[in-house]
């Protein structure tokens, strides 16, 4: 029996088509992914994204506690402000890729990948010193706000002042009247929010946006936009483009790695490849032939496989089709050429600035 | 409920054909193009390409997932639905008029005797 979010029964009463995502029974869309990714892009879009989880480092050693675990650095943010980070094995690559929350330096709160919920926290207990780890997955319900009108629709239902929530910054206030932890994030490349509240409450917030929502022209979105949006972005997803089989450094994400912190999972490693160098890369590109590149698929170079597809589609709103995939270190520069073996057919391909989106 | 029209024959694989004389049009039906949701590729034969019943064809990209196009019976492609290229939409908008996808020339008219009417295909979708 999949797991059910909160909002289950309300995604169905939209009409949304569910599948199962990583045991999870979740909308996959509601309108059209293309009508949805568009309305994310153009007014506001709304995820349920219960799913994620959501692990409580609370207590004096808090901040220390987690900084040894994850592979950006709390010491450099302030409180109500989060990061993004690597949650990194011994050889630097992922276990994770994670948002860490800093309310304060006795309470850090993590959130993390759906698929990785039990894995990540079995991790972390294991590898936790001082402070020990509260799994809050099911208390939490987390609803995305996505879009440029998503800023008007949030302050219309809340007495925080949101324009004073910077990028990556957090308040914790009450929307439509529920507690919730007001969050400048996202995974779309659009301004917004995601709103994490308890999961009893999850319906009426959710229901507060939708109609609240109605004079900006808000939707519902489900997964399928929500992938379509961040593969735009080139933002990773894990078990696509991040997984246990490459680092950090080689995902193109050093800046989420603070070498020169004391102490992490996975840093002697990084340093190492760092001074050896990087031989594979992640890289985003366009097809400039026909067809779509797709998750698995061979990067060849004068007909050998030198790589692979990790994330591909029609981007809609750059109307390309466009990929993410590793390649050697010497064909990941701006301009590089190699071909994508789409069933049999070799079909050219070119490297490009990523995000592939970018704002008119 | 998916749109079945009265005049076409059907294939399991939720596709329809159009008989004109010993020339199918061949299109994808109503429920596949709900079920594919949004094509942003369509990936068809050359005119001239012999095929047989059950052949993989060509392919259908959604956002999400790519699916494949099994020809409905054996013959010659004569023709292909060259403004898919353009607008794959159109397999959406209008999965039985402008989102139709290739034209057979039947190897044997009798072909069609073994494809499914309307009814029986409504059957099987309420099974589905």
């Amino acid at each position: 029996m999949a797991r059910q979010t909160p909002l289950n029964e309300a995604h169905r009463k939209l009409g949304a088509r569910m599948v199962d995502f990583a045991g999870w029974d979740m909308p996959v869309q509601y309108s059209g992914i293309i009508d949805e990714h568009e309305a994310v892009r153009t007014a506001v879009g709304l995820f349920d994204v219960s799913h994620m989880g959501e692990v409580e480092f609370t207590g004096p050693g808090a901040l220390e506690t987690v900084n040894a675990l994850i592979s950006n650095d709390l010491a450099r943010i302030a409180d109500g402000q989060a990061v993004y980070a690597g949650l990194l094995d011994e050889r630097g690559t992922f276990v994770d890729d994670v948002v860490a929350y800093r309310f304060s330096p006795e309470r850090i709160l993590i959130c993390v990948n759906s698929s990785n919920r039990e894995k990540d926290f079995a991790w972390m207990k294991a590898h936790a010193q001082g402070v020990a780890p509260v799994d809050r997955s099911d208390d939490y319900a987390q609803i995305a706000v996505q879009g440029p009108k998503a800023a008007g629709l949030v302050q219309r239902l809340t007495k925080t002042d949101v324009s004073k929530i910077g990028t990556y910054r957090f308040a914790e206030g009450e929307v439509a009247g529920v507690p919730s932890i007001i969050s400048r994030t996202g995974y779309t490349g659009e301004d917004g929010f995601e709103l994490y509240c308890a999961a009893k409450d999850a319906v009426a917030l959710w229901d507060a946006l939708l109609t609240e929502g109605q004079q900006d022209g808000v939707k519902p979105c489900g997964l399928g936009a929500r992938d379509s949006l961040r593969t735009e972005m080139k933002y990773a997803l894990y078990g696509n483009d991040i997984d246990d089989q490459h680092t950090a450094l080689e995902a193109g994400l050093g800046w989420i790695v603070k070498l020169d912190k004391a102490t992490f999972i996975g840093k002697e490693a990084l340093v190492a490849q760092k001074a050896a160098g990087v031989k594979r890369k992640l890289v985003g590109f366009e097809l400039t032939g026909n067809g779509i590149p797709r998750h698995g698929y061979a990067i060849l170079k004068d007909g050998a496989r030198v790589g692979e597809v990790t994330s591909g589609t029609k981007g809609p709103s750059v109307n390309k089709a466009i990929g993410i995939g590793y390649v050697p270190a010497e064909l990941a520069a701006e301009g590089s050429t190699f071909d994508v073996d789409i069933r049999g057919r070799a079909v050219p391909a070119v490297v490009v600035k990523t995000p592939f989106y970018k704002k008119p | 409920m998916a749109n079945v029209p009265g005049d076409l024959k059907y294939t399991e694989e939720h596709e329809w054909a159009r008989v004109q004389g010993n020339v199918v049009v061949v299109g994808v039906t109503d429920h596949a193009q709900t079920s594919l949701g949004d094509v942003v590729y369509v990936e068809l034969p050359k005119a001239g390409t012999k095929v047989s019943k059950g052949d993989a064809v060509g392919t259908i990209e959604s956002v999400k997932a790519v699916s494949e196009l099994f020809s409905p019976v054996s013959g010659t492609v004569v023709k292909v639905n060259d403004a898919l290229t353009e607008s794959p939409e159109d397999v959406n908008d209008e999965p039985y008029g402008d989102g139709w996808l290739l034209e057979i020339e039947l190897s044997d008219p009798k072909q069609v005797d073994g494809l499914l009417d309307a009814a029986a295909y409504t059957e099987l979708l309420k099974n589905a």
